[in-house]
């Protein structure tokens, strides 16, 4: 079975919703929107107080090129544009929107009938990458990287397949696999669509073997109707999903250190609730409002999978699954080994949100801290082939220059090396300073050089 | 007998070659420097704290050596050696020195356990650095002080200390150099360095740094400056500005009348001096301000003492010290619009004297003067 | 309702300790020790207990009066195993006031002056071996022979062990002193005279499997070594047969304790798996030389000390190899 080459720990899976079937989450009573959802520039709000939107109104325009324009998933009256504590932890711009009823935009097909890339052959890449861009498309993984902009990669970067990621290694998370069992169809309608918006006649959907039934259903389905899209099965291993490993397990390329791009090895990854994105926005003319959010934990009473409009407060969906119990310490947004922790529940659904995780007291405290026994089981776990002790001690000392030569802009974050310090040593913590710092300095260094080559 | 005279001369033999073929090789291989650098480095306290703005004691030698040759000493400074240590440098190389003001390092805020409700707890690396990456912090002010003494890390000697009970770091004024390093570490640039006065370390200092609106500030800490500009209108030297939702007083303008301090309600701006750290306790907004006028106040003895208001028993006036160097701003006041001209100059012979320009002065230095 | 923890990812953690690794290396000491009970007696346990009592009082002591830690480390197992390590370098009939000097040595100058666990630089057990090797050469090198049942102690019967009658072969020149090699049966049995541990090689072999199967070590350093070994002394004895074979090599001292349980030390090992590969190969090569060509009939002792010292070199010069750096491969 194929994985990547360097590094992977086992987390425990618990998929406790993995047989839980999407639910439609209720409407909240008001939808916050904070502008900043994907990176990039944050998006600009045009909407003001007492304006009336529908359901795939555009409430925010993008910010820039690498941006993405923001749209109501509720109807109803704006109430104030303020700020709002969101995932980040602080205090961010954000539409606030009162909720009356459920009027959608015309011209958003609401029907269910399946629209293939056969029947539309209008749609050239250059008019798929424009509708991608004007639905507000981005990775829906959780990174929220704006998908237009990978589309159109820089001049002298030949893309050759399309690489879907259907991984899902974060444990507890179950929103991608629920999607794929439910809407096969429509996903590989999606991955069509991004394989001719990115020009490349190969596709790979690449599914950890922890989820047996989606494999074979898109097998089946691939052979029947994409000969040119292969599912590719792979060892259970986090973090399989992130972009670089699936590239490496896939098509057995590495790609090389920042600055380079993905692209440059001729991969276009995308997650799987990207591509049912990109389908719903070129044949459905729907904007993107509304995602699948799994509910989960440990000691929450129903963990479940909702397709929660975009504005939600969490708390809703978390009394949708009974409610928080008595005993919880955190609440994370997204998986735990690279979730925030959130500051209190009603953070609202962004396009990243993929997951709410209840983690209780005990779960939830880190282990004592204790001294380095040196024995490597850091370096064996990180799949970048750093030394994640090296770049910690060099960060907390502030010794810059050491951690730039040791490699530290190549950390992907993934938590690994932290997950399995036998002194619970908090590696990623200092190593996320230093590769701020160190990124920082050598954007400044470019900046300086830049002003006094144009002295 | 003989085994160990053979020994000893061939062992004394070894040594003296040895130290011949050293004291050749320190000899051919010495590295020419100007001698007074290291006379300079000598006098220079050897903290290598980098307040100086050089790499360590050795830098700052070759940069004053460097300065003197060109001409002038100005702009180099040794904030922990201070002026007795400038002197000495100036004398070496015979140049003469401007006497820096003195500065100390200031916490602004003072988002105290007790004032700032907490709303999370942090499970982390205590760091603040880390912490405020993570989140706000454990309370909901993002502008405040986390608390986790990356400050007191970085202070070379010992004069910044996190206090366990308030949760906010606190400055020992006679230590601190002013080298500036807190400042450096501290990720929200709460802690800044800041001319004083005199040898006392005198000042005001507003300590928030929260840039929300008054009534948000007001929700997150009881110690939050409203930018309700009151201290802005009371001040006479147009030295405290109310810019982004909180007040600034610039250290430089300041004339320690401490107006500012009694007019504002909330007991945000603090007052440093020999005595230490003095806040006054919030007024309550709907309170009437006690305006008995000043010129009526001993035929009110009775009454004031029955009731004293909460401002004439907390504050009492700063002694102005006026064989001190004086800032700019208390020079024009007192000298003669002649000695504009030179206000760098210490006055030591300044005397109280009523010189003053023809302009009328405002209200508060009319009191501040005894002149009314 | 409680307030929520705020903390940076990852929010979950393997379960991993310092304690759990540090046990499970003494249980894969145990069939070692349960043979050298049954070669050498009760000497051997009460070697084994004083051992082990030393080290541990001596770093709760250090901890408490010197270092005045509000948590003692003597509870995360590191000690109990340096002192079972260290009594399994000595003759079981050794005198407990040479054990307990040993200790001192190993904990208070080889650990605890560097910094305690994790900032050593030398193996505290092989150091202390090391030190007592030095300090008292009759009494660490005159070992009893095995088998001399239980009560055999201070007064059980010496006798030659492999490696010295390997040594005298190479001295004499004569091939025929290595006939008086015990079989490989008896080597790997246990049937032998030499230290409390390094005897009875099935039970080492057990303790290997143990620890790869539980991931508490990694294959590279004990593979490395031995595999080394066996080809260095392979070529030797192929060129002249005065030099033992490669299988007794193998068998005798202490080749598999050092490489199994010595070497393989989290905090004096190197952290790449290029640098432990790089230092098995130096370990083994140097056993064989001193081995053959030293004074001493055992080297892999100061095989492995040599080696520590290299290992911030290697550290420096063996990274891992990085993410990117492999050349594609379609």
């Amino acid at each position: 079975m194929k994985t990547f080459r360097i590094g992977g720990v086992h987390p425990a899976e618990n998929k406790l919703s993995a047989a839980e079937p999407i639910i439609k989450a209720e409407l909240p009573k008001v939808a916050v929107y904070p502008m900043g959802q994907h990176i990039g520039a944050p998006a600009k709000p045009i909407v003001q107080k007492g304006d009336k939107v529908k359901v795939g109104t555009m409430i925010a325009e993008a910010g820039g090129f690498v941006s993405a324009p923001i749209f109501s998933g509720v109807s109803g009256t704006v109430l104030k544009v303020d700020t709002v504590i969101d995932a980040s932890g602080y205090a961010k711009p954000a539409v606030y929107i009162t909720v009356e009823g459920d009027e959608w935009e015309e011209g958003i097909d609401r029907s269910e009938k399946l629209v293939t890339l056969k029947e539309k052959p209008e749609l050239t890449p250059e008019v798929i990458v424009d509708k991608i861009k004007a639905a507000g498309i981005v990775g829906m993984g959780g990174a929220c990287f704006p998908t237009h902009v990978k589309l159109c990669p820089p001049p002298g970067n030949t893309p050759q397949w399309v690489i879907i990621n259907a991984v899902e290694c974060e444990p507890y998370l179950t929103a991608d696999h629920r999607l794929m069992l439910e809407k096969a169809d429509q996903v590989l309608v999606g991955v069509d669509l991004l394989m001719k918006a990115g020009k490349v006649s190969k596709g790979f959907i690449g599914i950890e073997e922890n989820k047996p039934d989606a494999i074979k259903l898109l097998s089946e389905k691939c052979a029947a109707n994409y000969p040119n899209i292969e599912v590719v099965p792979l060892k259970t291993k986090y973090p399989q999903g992130g972009e670089k490993q699936l590239i490496d397990a896939v098509v057995r390329r590495q790609v090389p250190a920042p600055p380079a791009l993905p692209v440059s090895v001729g991969a276009i990854v995308q997650n799987v609730g990207t591509a049912y994105a990109v389908y719903e926005a070129v044949m459905k003319n729907k904007p993107l409002f509304e995602r699948v959010v799994t509910v989960t934990g440990k000691s929450l009473k129903y963990p479940r999978n909702f397709l929660a409009r975009m504005g939600t407060p969490m708390s809703q969906l978390i009394d949708a699954c009974g409610g928080l119990p008595e005993d919880t310490g955190k609440v994370i947004g997204g998986g735990p080994m690279m979730g925030k922790a959130l500051v209190n529940i009603e953070v609202p659904i962004c396009k990243g949100s993929s997951g709410v995780l209840i983690m209780n007291e005990k779960e939830a405290r880190r282990g004592e801290e204790k001294t380095c026994i040196r024995c490597a089981k850091c370096v064996g776990a990180c799949p970048m082939g750093l030394e994640p002790y090296l770049l910690a001690t060099a960060s907390a000392k502030q010794m810059w220059d050491k951690c730039l030569a040791e490699g530290i802009p190549s950390c992907i974050e993934c938590g690994s090396c932290q997950f399995t310090c036998p002194s619970n040593r908090p590696l990623l913590d200092y190593i996320r300073v230093g590769k701020t710092t160190v990124i920082g300095i050598i954007h400044a260094r470019k900046i300086a050089e830049g002003t006094k080559k144009n002295i | 007998m003989e085994v160990i005279l053979i020994a000893v001369i061939v062992l004394g033999a070894i040594a003296i070659i040895l130290v011949c073929s050293i004291f050749g090789v320190g000899k051919k291989f010495a590295v020419k420097e100007d001698p007074r650098i290291g006379q300079v480095q000598e006098v220079l306290p050897g903290a290598n704290c980098g307040g100086c703005g050089f790499p360590g004691c050795g830098g700052m030698a070759v940069a004053c050596v460097k300065a003197a040759d060109a001409g002038s000493l100005e702009g180099l400074n040794c904030p922990v050696g201070g002026a007795d240590c400038m002197k000495k440098v100036a004398d070496i190389l015979g140049m003469e020195v401007a006497v820096a003001a003195p500065k100390a390092a200031f916490v602004r805020c003072n988002g105290t356990c007790e004032n700032r409700p907490k709303v999370n707890v942090y499970d982390g690396v205590k760091s603040c650095r880390v912490a405020n990456s993570t989140s706000m912090g454990e309370t909901a002010c993002a502008y405040g002080c986390l608390g986790c003494g990356d400050c007191e890390a970085a202070c070379q000697f010992d004069a910044i200390k996190v206090n366990p009970a308030t949760g906010i770091p606190e400055v020992d004024l006679q230590k601190c150099t002013a080298c500036g390093a807190c400042a450096k570490a501290c990720p929200r640039s709460i802690i800044e360095i800041r001319t004083v006065s005199g040898e006392k370390k005198d000042a005001f200092v507003v300590e928030c740094m929260n840039k929300d609106k008054g009534a948000a500030a007001m929700k997150v800490c009881a110690n939050a400056c409203i930018a309700c500009k009151k201290c802005e209108n009371a001040c006479g030297s147009d030295a405290v500005h109310v810019v982004d939702n909180k007040a600034y007083i610039n250290p430089d303008a300041c004339v320690l009348c401490g107006l500012c301090y009694e007019a504002c309600p909330r007991g945000t701006i603090a007052s440093v001096s020999v005595k230490g750290i003095e806040r006054k306790p919030k007024t309550k907004p709907a309170a009437k301000p006690a305006a008995k006028p000043v010129a009526s106040g001993a035929a009110a003895k009775p009454a004031a003492v029955a009731k004293p208001t909460a401002s004439a028993k907390e504050w009492k006036p700063i002694e102005i010290k006026w064989n001190a160097p004086l800032m700019p701003s208390q020079q024009i006041l007192l000298a003669g619009p002649k000695d504009i001209s030179n206000p760098v100059a210490p006055a030591k012979e300044a005397q109280f004297e009523p010189k003053r320009t023809d302009a009328p002065l405002p209200p508060s230095q009319m009191i501040l003067l005894g002149l009314k | 309702m409680n307030k929520l923890i705020v903390s940076l990812s990852p929010h979950v953690h393997s379960g991993d300790s310092i304690a759990k690794n540090m046990y499970w290396v003494i249980i894969a000491l145990v069939p070692a020790l349960l043979c050298s009970f049954i070669s050498f007696g009760v000497g051997a346990i009460i070697t084994t207990a004083i051992s082990v009592a030393a080290c541990v009082f001596f770093e709760w002591a250090i901890n408490k009066f010197c270092l005045k830690n509000p948590v003692n480390t003597v509870c995360d197992g590191s000690a109990i195993l340096t002192g079972i390590l260290l009594a399994f370098n000595m003759p079981s009939n050794i005198q407990p006031w040479i054990i307990i000097i040993g200790a001192f040595f190993a904990i208070a100058v080889v650990k605890m002056t560097f910094g305690g666990l994790g900032c050593n630089l030398f193996n505290p057990a092989l150091a202390g071996r090391a030190f007592l090797l030095i300090s008292f050469p009759v009494q660490m090198t005159t070992w009893p022979l095995p088998g001399q049942g239980f009560g055999a102690y201070l007064d059980a019967e010496t006798g030659a062990t492999p490696l010295a009658i390997m040594k005298q072969a190479f001295k004499d020149g004569d091939m025929s002193v290595l006939n008086q090699l015990p079989s490989f049966q008896d080597m790997l049995l246990g049937n032998t005279g030499g230290c409390l541990g390094e005897v009875c090689g099935l039970a080492l072999l057990l303790g290997l499997v143990i620890l790869l199967v539980k991931k508490v070590i990694t294959w590279h350093i004990p593979v490395s070594i031995l595999l080394t070994v066996v080809v260095f002394s392979g070529l030797l004895n192929l060129a002249n047969p005065v030099y033992a074979n490669p299988l007794a090599e193998l068998l005798s001292g202490g080749l598999l304790l050092g490489a199994i349980f010595m070497a393989t030390d989290y905090v004096t090992s190197p952290m790449s798996a290029k640098g432990q590969l790089v230092y098995g190969v130096a370990i083994g090569a140097l056993t064989v030389i001193i081995r053959t060509y030293g004074a001493y009939p055992e080297g892999m002792s100061f095989a492995i000390l040599i080696m520590n010292a290299f290992v911030p070199l290697i550290n420096a010069k063996f990274k891992p190899t990085r993410f990117g750096e492999v050349p594609a491969k379609k």
